[in-house]
């Protein structure tokens, strides 16, 4: 199953009019943390927050909703959210965290949960994972090169970055533009090669744009607290849902574009094998489904 | 017993009552035969028996109902002379790495191989070295102890858990592994044995060098001694700060991937 296993698969957005502004899509991960918070289902979240750099996230421990609506919209490039895990539990005494993770950083997330071999009362304190549908992640150099090479503005001008319809988009207060998502090939870091993973598959709540209409976001519940999380902001009107677009633009994209992944992810695993070089995740030839996160 | 200890890690969630009638049914099993257990000290700090004790809410239990410590200076007070031989043990956690120049510590790990089913090496000194890879001898109280290495280097090893130390909830979830026989749970543990030769350059060797980091921090959450920070999405280790425990490569999605252990803890 190339979208891992969920409990439900449905289109949905943040019924917030603040949040709408501000948020990417259908700012479910903004929306969904504020209510988190409020419910005390967590008592902070390690989000990307702002630096003193435009577009350069900083991993930040959010404690308020202001905090986290600080935090809203996709910076394409590197935060290490992973890193403030520890620093939320220890320096800010979180005992239920929340936290937004990509793929790769979901993935760090449930390995120290399995196995917390050095890590000291951490594990166990993380209530809440959300994750995020990544393609892949360019380091904050590669975007400021081909936002200026491809696009033609200066970095400081630009208001959103987006991905949608196989283009990169850049706003700047009065202007769109856009040029083809395949253009960017070759600014992206290279350990996104071989990852085998677009919807965060071992996330409680995964969420992103691909497949869903614009302004709502597309969500797959797949834990048990995800799933009670998720019904419980929908109950309480702060998430409002709609069926899943089964069609072309909707999880027939979704499908195809986290098949296509995985695909070229496995290619490159097995091309690393042949070579010798190190890589966590077996050949092809070594699995049951070959497209399988393992 | 085991159902506590599972309830504590958040392990299995089975229907109450079902649970506690098969566990009973277990740890009644179990009871016929205890698993022996021995504490060996080496050239370590006494942080990885004191991260054992952690457990506070199974401790007593643990080491009362379900295992026989049958030697060791710390958790019983057994030592090993000429006049009273060494017992045999199903397991023994080696704590510390040896002194090639400490002729008792030398004999100890030597005599608990042949007396122990299992041997561990608990924590990174016994697995890695850690910090006392920085022993270059000429101190006191016995200037002529200068070469420390990995028990591995001297024995053969069976499991390895390093961590500085490891921390208290892996010890519970090995333990409990152990005790149920589950060999799945502990093979990245075997795995680990031959990872001897530990340190923060991992980092950039094994996985920033391999094309393989993705700039999550995991490495720069895990480190003890705050040796690892994150600069433009890499780690950047401090070399001065680092212990050589090993564990933000071991910690690392990218050093290796248990899957489906992962995707059974999620209920997935």
């Amino acid at each position: 199953m190339v979208l891992g296993t969920y409990k439900q698969i449905v289109h949905a957005r943040s019924t917030d009019k603040q949040i709408q502004k501000i948020s990417q899509d259908g700012g479910i991960a903004t929306g969904l943390l504020c209510f988190a918070l409020d419910e005390k289902i967590i008592d902070g979240a390690v989000v990307a927050g702002p630096s003193d750099e435009m577009w350069k996230p900083e991993p930040t421990v959010a404690l308020s909703s202001d905090e986290i609506l600080a935090a809203a919209g996709t910076k394409y490039t590197l935060s290490p959210n992973m890193w403030m895990v520890k620093e939320a539990v220890r320096q800010y005494g979180l005992e239920k965290a929340g936290i937004v993770t990509i793929p790769c950083q979901t993935m760090g997330l449930r390995k120290l949960q399995s196995y917390p071999i050095g890590v000291r009362f951490v594990a166990g304190k993380i209530a809440l994972d959300i994750g995020i549908f990544c393609t892949e992640n360019f380091p904050f150099e590669s975007l400021k090169t081909f936002i200026s090479a491809k696009a033609g503005v200066d970095f400081s001008l630009v208001e959103k970055m987006d991905i949608g319809k196989g283009k990169f988009w850049v706003h700047t207060a009065d202007d769109v533009i856009s040029f083809p998502i395949k253009e960017t090939h070759g600014y992206e870091q290279s350990g996104c090669k071989v990852c085998l993973d677009l919807v965060s598959e071992l996330s409680d709540i995964s969420t992103g744009s691909i497949g869903a209409p614009d302004g709502w976001s597309s969500v797959l519940t797949r834990t048990e607290p995800g799933e009670t999380i998720f019904s419980q902001a929908v109950d309480a009107g702060l998430i409002e849902t709609k069926p899943m677009d089964e069609g072309k633009f909707g999880l027939e994209m979704l499908t195809k574009l986290a098949k296509s992944k995985k695909e070229k992810a496995m290619k490159e695993i097995d091309q690393r094998k042949e070579l010798g070089l190190p890589v966590p995740y077996k050949a092809s030839s070594e699995k049951e489904d070959p497209l399988a996160n393992v | 017993m085991l159902a506590r200890i599972k309830e504590f890690l958040g392990m299995e969630a089975k229907p109450k009552e079902e649970a506690s009638q098969q566990e009973v049914e277990k740890v009644a099993e179990e009871e016929k035969a205890k698993p022996r257990i021995g504490y060996i000290h080496l050239s370590g700090c006494t942080g990885d028996v004191m991260s054992l004790s952690e457990n506070y809410d199974i401790l007593a239990p643990l080491l009362t109902e379900m295992v026989d410590i049958v030697y060791g200076q710390t958790l019983a007070d057994v030592w090993w002379d000429d006049e009273n031989p060494m017992p045999e043990m199903d397991l023994a956690l080696v704590e510390g790495s040896v002194c090639l120049q400490d002729e008792h510590s030398m004999k100890e790990l030597l005599e608990v191989r042949e007396k122990a089913g299992l041997v561990v090496a608990f924590g990174s000194c016994a697995a890695t070295g850690c910090f006392t890879r920085y022993s270059r001898g000429g101190q006191q109280a016995n200037p002529r102890h200068e070469s420390f290495v990995p028990i591995a280097d001297v024995v053969k090893v069976d499991l390895a858990m390093p961590g500085c130390p490891p921390s208290p909830e892996i010890i519970a979830k090995t333990v409990v592994a152990v005790i149920n026989g589950d060999m799945d749970y502990l093979q990245p543990m075997m795995d680990l044995v031959g990872y001897t030769e530990a340190c923060g350059c991992d980092l950039q060797l094994k996985v920033v060098n391999q094309a393989l980091c993705i700039g999550c921090g995991t490495c720069a959450m895990s480190c003890p001694t705050r040796a690892v920070g994150m600069t433009n999405g890499r780690p950047e280790v401090n070399s001065d700060r680092c212990v050589k425990c090993g564990v933000c490569y071991i910690q690392c999605p990218r050093s290796w991937w248990p899957a489906d252990r992962i995707k059974q803890d999620l209920g997935l």
